[in-house]
């Protein structure tokens, strides 16, 4: 049906038209970020010696997995056109529900960890719900979220462990097999891959399928590019909304999850400034802070850079007071880049 | 054109007047040249022994800018020179991330490991893991009680808990009836015992207040506005030297009475203690727990020795009052106390 409703006449639609492969590749948002990742691959791979052991590479994925986690979610959700600025706390709140919950009710750890799912799903839906609710900017529905979880997390767990942390759960039933799904690894020719990074892979996969072949993926470009018009034509933008933050929700438990298996005891005052790390993650991989733009691969990506950067720097026996220096310079660096590439795609279609 | 020349002309102008300024208006007291000189007197750190240059890291949990963690570096730097070690220091305050750190250290396959265990369960698997690699561990600092058990050689450092107890125990001999005890980094569980210790030795009341440590103006006005609730106190314990000025201030604008206390030493405590503004400080000697674990780990490299007999080697606490306060202030400023 086209707007006007004039009868549609077979003739070759423009946007059927065959476009070659390297104006197809130009056009994706994450061609800019493969680029820098190359780079900072290659840079640290020359000036650190150590940093191409296999057991080096195993340490760099695992921590661009725990980045990349949730930098997948909270791109989707800036091609959504929104932020979410409390997804770093709500992994805590996440790991401390389920730790918390398994030890004061000495149930089952898995019944912890399906309880912190449905309430962490319960934070995102929040964030969602007052972003549709109040139209106030998602800027500061999720900041007052991050602070109110912020203080939830230590509030909670000094009134109930009478400590700044967790009580141990390690010795109670499930704990083993909770482990093994969350923070269990595989040794593969003297490399150790994490289980955060098959995760990361799977959350990957969904996440790309999700934009390109399903119609909630249209609406998620859709709302984020132009909410008024999105809604004009009848995409459902509350609940395309309420999902994006779902997601992150989703995402943020894993990584709890992962966190309290990995270490047995949760730090209640972790995660802060986190929720900028995924954030700068997304951006580094094409996301457009406007939003309408971006790629899950991307985020991947950047996240990639992230842990390439972040222990390259290690490797490299440099002094880490420069680390914050790199990341700022690297992030204006992959934004730029992002940016020219994308001007020479439009300029060439 | 015209106008591109005279703002050369004007920069010109305004170099040559600062150039003249600093010739014109030099200090003939404290600034750069004394710290250089004092530098120069200084023993010339240069290598003492002919071992092999070993690799020796240290990865502790202080946070980015931390004066204490900057004192424990420049010991374990200068015992590294010493020592003909190649040093690395790397530090991450989230407990994940730390022990991000301790892997890319076993990736690197160093021959020596210093590691601070303020999160011990964050730290406990990568830890075995470089035992199992067959490197040295000494743990600093924070995590007596565990050492042993990750299988490090020997911890150097203050036991919170003693420290707690001798800081009540000061308190009570100076006549205090109620005391606020301020925390300033949440999830530190060293924090959490020294003001548990202080609390058990102290016949008054005493009470914790939770401050955020990266953000001073807010350190201090959380420590005004419970001066200004509550009249009765008549000590503030803070945990840190920074926070001992912040507290001082507060004590100012509250308009309290309360006697300003606080754990480890830097200059302007030196100087507090000097000037009566403080009454005593809680020295745990930070400098001897980064040399210690350098010279320790050098000397199981060299000649297989262990310090301590399997107990944690204490490095505090050392109470310092104003009497002690006119010796320390020169090391101080130096930062090296």
């Amino acid at each position: 049906m086209t707007a006007t409703g004039q009868p549609t006449v077979p003739r070759t639609d423009e946007r059927l038209l065959h476009t070659s492969m390297l104006r197809k590749l130009l056009g994706r948002p994450e061609l800019g970020s493969v680029v820098g990742a190359v780079a900072v691959f290659l840079f640290f791979a020359i000036v650190a010696d150590s940093f191409l052991r296999p057991s080096s590479l195993g340490t760099v994925l695992y921590a661009a997995s725990t980045i990349g986690i949730m930098a997948v979610p909270v791109a989707l959700l800036m091609i959504g056109g929104e932020f979410d600025l409390s997804a770093g706390v709500m992994v805590t709140s996440s790991a401390l529900i389920s730790s918390i919950f398994s030890y004061q009710l000495t149930a089952n750890v898995w019944t912890g960890v399906f309880v912190s799912l449905l309430v962490t799903l319960g934070f995102g839906a929040f964030n969602g719900f007052m972003l549709t609710r109040t139209k106030l900017p998602s800027f500061i529905i999720t900041l007052g979220t991050f602070l109110m979880l912020t203080g939830l997390n230590l509030g909670f767990t000094k009134l109930l462990s009478d400590t700044v942390s967790t009580k141990a759960i390690g010795d109670m039933e499930g704990f083993d097999s909770a482990r093994k799904v969350f923070a269990s690894y595989l040794t593969i020719g003297g490399v150790e891959l994490k289980v955060t990074i098959l995760w990361w892979v799977v959350l990957i996969a969904v996440a790309t399928w999700i934009l390109i072949r399903t119609r909630f993926g249209n609406w998620i470009f859709a709302v984020g590019g132009q909410a008024d018009a999105a809604r004009a034509v009848g995409v459902p933008v509350i609940r395309t909304r309420i999902g994006l933050y779902l997601g992150v929700a989703f995402a943020a438990w894993i990584s709890g999850q992962h966190l309290l298996f990995s270490y047995d005891v949760v730090q209640s005052g972790e995660g802060v400034g986190n929720e900028l790390i995924y954030i700068i993650a997304a951006v580094i991989g094409g996301c457009l802070i406007t939003g309408g733009y971006g790629s899950g691969i991307g985020s991947a990506i950047g996240a990639l850079i992230f842990g390439m950067t972040s222990k390259g720097i290690v490797y490299a026996e440099w002094n880490p007071d420069w680390f914050k220096f790199f990341l700022g310079a690297m992030l204006l660096l992959a934004t730029l880049l992002n940016a020219w590439v994308r001007k020479r795609a439009e300029a060439t279609t | 054109m015209a106008r591109v020349r005279t703002g050369v002309r004007a920069m010109g102008a305004v170099l040559a007047a600062v150039l003249a300024a600093s010739l014109a208006g030099c200090s003939s007291t404290g600034g750069k040249r004394a710290e250089e000189r004092a530098a120069r007197q200084a023993a010339e750190g240069r290598s003492a022994v002919n071992t092999p240059r070993w690799t020796f890291a240290m990865v502790t949990h202080s946070g980015d800018g931390d004066t204490f963690w900057d004192i424990v570096q420049s010991g374990a730097e200068m015992a590294a020179r010493k020592d003909n070690i190649n040093f690395l220091y790397s530090h991450s305050a989230e407990g994940q991330q730390q022990a991000e750190l301790v892997q890319t250290a076993i990736d690197k396959k160093v021959d020596g490991l210093v590691v601070s265990l303020a999160k011990p369960d964050s730290l406990k698997a990568v830890v075995a893991k470089a035992v199992k690699a067959g490197i040295p561990v000494i743990t600093v600092n924070s995590g007596s009680a565990e050492s042993k058990a990750f299988g490090a050689l020997t911890h150097i450092g203050q036991d919170e808990s003693i420290a707690g107890e001798a800081v009540g125990d000061e308190l009570g001999k100076r006549g205090r009836k109620k005391a606020l005890c301020v925390l300033h980094e949440q999830g530190n569980v060293g924090h959490e015992q020294r003001c548990a210790g202080a609390k058990k030795t102290f016949d008054g009341t005493m009470e914790n207040l939770y401050v955020d440590g990266t953000n001073l103006p807010d350190v201090q006005a959380s420590i005004e506005a419970k001066l200004g609730a509550d009249k009765s106190i008549d000590a503030v314990v803070t945990l840190g030297a920074p926070f001992a000025a912040a507290a001082v201030k507060a004590k100012k604008t509250a308009g309290s009475k309360a006697e300003i206390d606080t754990f480890d030493l830097n200059a302007s405590v030196a100087a507090g203690l000097q000037d009566d503004s403080l009454g005593f400080a809680v020295d745990q000697q930070p400098y001897l727990q980064g040399y210690e674990a350098v010279d320790l780990l050098w000397l199981y490299r060299y000649n297989q020795n262990v310090l301590g007999g399997g107990l944690p080697v204490l490095t505090g606490p050392q109470i310092i009052t104003a009497d002690d306060a006119d010796a320390l202030a020169e090391y101080a400023k130096r930062g090296t106390r």
